[in-house]
């Protein structure tokens, strides 16, 4: 099978669906000839436009609201919002009003837009640009959040966002960008809510997201050197979220850790392991570990920020010692 | 003579729906202050000439967004009363279900996209429904209703500068009721309203919001230019809002006088001054008008009966419509 970057896999399902639906146009800063400072868009405006690849002033809070409007009157827009810390400028258009409308107008109206955006630090730009902010979306009703972990996923995924009814935020990893995986050359959309088993294992089951998934993989082959064999769930989208699949996976290791690239406190991390906690804790042999990010702004220094985020190292070591039971001592 | 009736039956119209709006609060009122209605709500009355002016010439498909103080719109956009007090009184037969209550009326059945309880959150709706038009080709045109307080909310200055640099077809409707919230206008909007419009090459007008003709005549011209692509436009419409911000807004004299509110509801009132205009030039006579006004106090009287005694929300509605296809428990 060919093997694409996730930029191009990106691109080339935002292109199937713009041919497949002329309903589908994409707004926001720098994305046509520019096609983002990512090039993640690079040749769509010579395909579609500037009609359906628009440009717009550096004014996020107008572009989502507009995105809203367009998307109750028959229209499809992808949004691109250039860094995933600009979520916070975007807020009142994408909670109160997005997330809202099918609710409040009693399912008279619909808002049928993607937010594209992206999370991940270790790119040495400080606390304004490295954010993991899907924990914040995810708390909203209304709104759909899917994080892929490849290129692969990546397609699939903002396919079905785009042709999803509701509000959907996507998360790209922004280090991911140029990373190469299989991509097969026919259609294919990856369904919400199911969560993929990665890797089988039977002694501990790690639920990792996007960016983390790497790091759960990489940990595995060193918990695989001690005799530790690590399930890897990766659960695709937030909202919804697979649960089953989790529970069935913790239910047969009976140990369960958690690699989630957002702040720990009150994030994916907690949200899971308690899910995990009220609905297995009689299957469980260890307390369900989380490893988020730390409840830092991302520092700027490579030297501190690499200590921010969660590493195979700071995972296999946490697998080992709640695989020995050694959490105690630890702790 | 033709034309002359064909107004005729434009103007009564128009009679008739300011009167609508009119009977609508004072009805939402009294179902406030005798606790028969849940929450709170904000009244709509004395502002009734730039609702129904401006949706008088728009058509089913075109669009609105309207506001907090909503109930006048979403009447002159084509509403009835009886799913109006149903959602006022969070019943299952509401515009919403029940689910959104007077701060979020929707009526997407006659192009009204939601009132909103956020000061300015529906301004950039408006402009990408407007965008959405223009893109797909069709004609029709979004009007934008928002007070004078929400001028101070940096969100219309972004999308006012996508909607003049994109010619979108939308006309942004400051209805400047003299009071941001409790707070007069003077205190809160430096320079002119409309000058700011003009600072993104929008054209911008100003006009008298208690006079329903000069309201229409001004909404027709710009409504017709902007489905010919002429647009966007910005109105300043001047009115006044007799109750206070919301209907608990009772004791208001620390910052607005009786005297000023018995000069406007006594001089300027939109109603009785259009109807007083009808009389004098023959177009209806008083018992005409009177009957008009019985009739709808009659439709409003009938609606919140039957709102009253309709049936609530069954509970099983709680989790459906957060997504349109899954419910949650």
């Amino acid at each position: 099978m060919r093997e694409i970057t996730l930029s191009k896999a990106v691109n080339e399902a935002i292109a199937e669906e713009m041919r497949r639906d002329p309903s589908v146009f994409l707004i926001g800063e720098d994305v046509a000839e520019a096609g983002t400072p990512f090039k993640v868009l690079s040749g769509l405006v010579e395909e579609f436009g500037t009609d359906r690849i628009i440009d717009t002033p550096i004014s996020e809070p107008g572009f989502m609201g507009l995105a809203v409007g367009a998307a109750m009157t028959g229209s499809r827009p992808i949004v691109d919002l250039m860094f995933g810390d600009f979520l916070f400028l975007v807020m009142d258009q994408l909670c109160n009003q997005a997330a809202k409308a099918h609710y409040m107008s009693g399912g008279k109206l619909k808002v049928p837009l993607v937010l594209r955006t992206n999370l991940g630090a270790t790119r040495r730009s400080a606390a304004q640009h490295s954010q993991s902010l899907h924990a914040l979306v995810a708390h909203i009703p209304g709104l759909k959040v899917a994080l892929p972990s490849s290129a692969y996923e990546a397609k699939g995924l903002l396919k079905t966002a785009i042709r999803d009814d509701n509000p959907v935020v996507i998360f790209e990893d922004k280090l991911m960008y140029q990373e190469k995986a299989p991509v097969p050359e026919e259609e294919y959309l990856i369904p919400f809510g199911k969560a993929e088993v990665l890797r089988p294992g039977r002694d501990i089951t790690i639920v990792a997201t996007s960016s983390m998934v790497q790091v759960a993989q990489k940990a595995a082959v060193l918990l695989e050197r001690d005799g530790i064999a690590a399930e890897i769930i990766d659960p695709r989208t937030i909202v919804p979220l697979d649960m089953e699949t989790i529970l069935a996976s913790v239910r047969r290791t009976g140990r369960a850790m958690v690699v989630d690239e957002g702040h720990q406190s009150f994030g994916v991390t907690a949200e899971i392991a308690s899910r995990i906690a009220e609905r297995a804790f009689y299957h469980l042999d260890a307390p369900v570990q989380r490893i988020g990010a730390m409840d830092v702004p991302v520092p700027f220094s490579p030297v501190l920020e690499d200590m921010t985020v969660p590493t195979p190292e700071s995972v296999a070591e946490r697998g080992r010692l709640t695989v020995r039971g050694e959490l105690f001592h630890a702790a | 003579m033709n034309a002359r009736k064909t107004n005729a039956e434009a103007y009564l119209r128009m009679y008739r729906q300011m009167v609508r709006i009119r009977v609508f609060e004072d009805n939402a009122n009294q179902l406030y202050l005798s606790a028969k209605m849940p929450g709170l709500t904000h009244m709509y009355s004395g502002q009734e000439a730039v609702a129904v002016g401006i949706c008088e010439v728009l058509t089913r498909d075109d669009k609105i967004t309207s506001t907090h103080r909503g109930h006048g719109h979403c009447v002159a956009k084509g509403a009835e009363f009886k799913e109006m007090f149903c959602e006022l009184l969070g019943r299952a037969e509401g515009y919403c279900g029940g689910k959104g209550g007077s701060m979020h009326i929707a009526d997407q059945s006659n192009g009204n996209l939601g009132a909103n309880a956020i000061v300015g959150g529906s301004m950039g709706i408006a402009t990408g429904a407007a965008l959405s038009a223009k893109r797909l080709g069709r004609k029709d045109v979004t009007v934008c209703f928002f007070g004078d307080g929400a001028t101070a909310q940096g969100l219309l200055y972004e999308v006012m500068n996508m909607a003049a640099l994109w010619k979108l077809p939308v006309i942004y409707a400051c209805e400047n009721n003299g009071y941001s919230e409790y707070t007069k206008t003077a205190e809160i909007a430096a320079g002119s309203l409309p000058a700011r419009a003009e600072a993104f090459g929008i054209e911008a007008f100003k006009v008298d919001g208690q006079d329903v003709l000069a309201v229409n005549k001004l909404a027709e011209r710009l409504v017709a230019r902007c489905r010919k692509g002429e647009g966007p436009f910005f109105i300043q419409l001047d009115t006044y809002r007799y109750h206070g911000h919301h209907v608990g807004d009772i004791n208001r004299e620390y910052y607005r006088s009786k005297d000023e509110e018995a000069l406007w509801k006594t001089e300027r009132d939109p109603i009785v001054n259009f109807g007083r205009w009808l009389a004098a030039e023959g177009l209806a006579t008083p018992e005409e008008l009177a009957s008009i006004d019985a009739e709808v106090g009659a439709e409003a009287g009938a609606a919140v009966a039957y709102a009253l005694a309709a049936p609530f929300p069954d509970a099983s509605q709680v989790g459906r419509h957060v997504f349109t296809d899954m419910i949650v428990a």
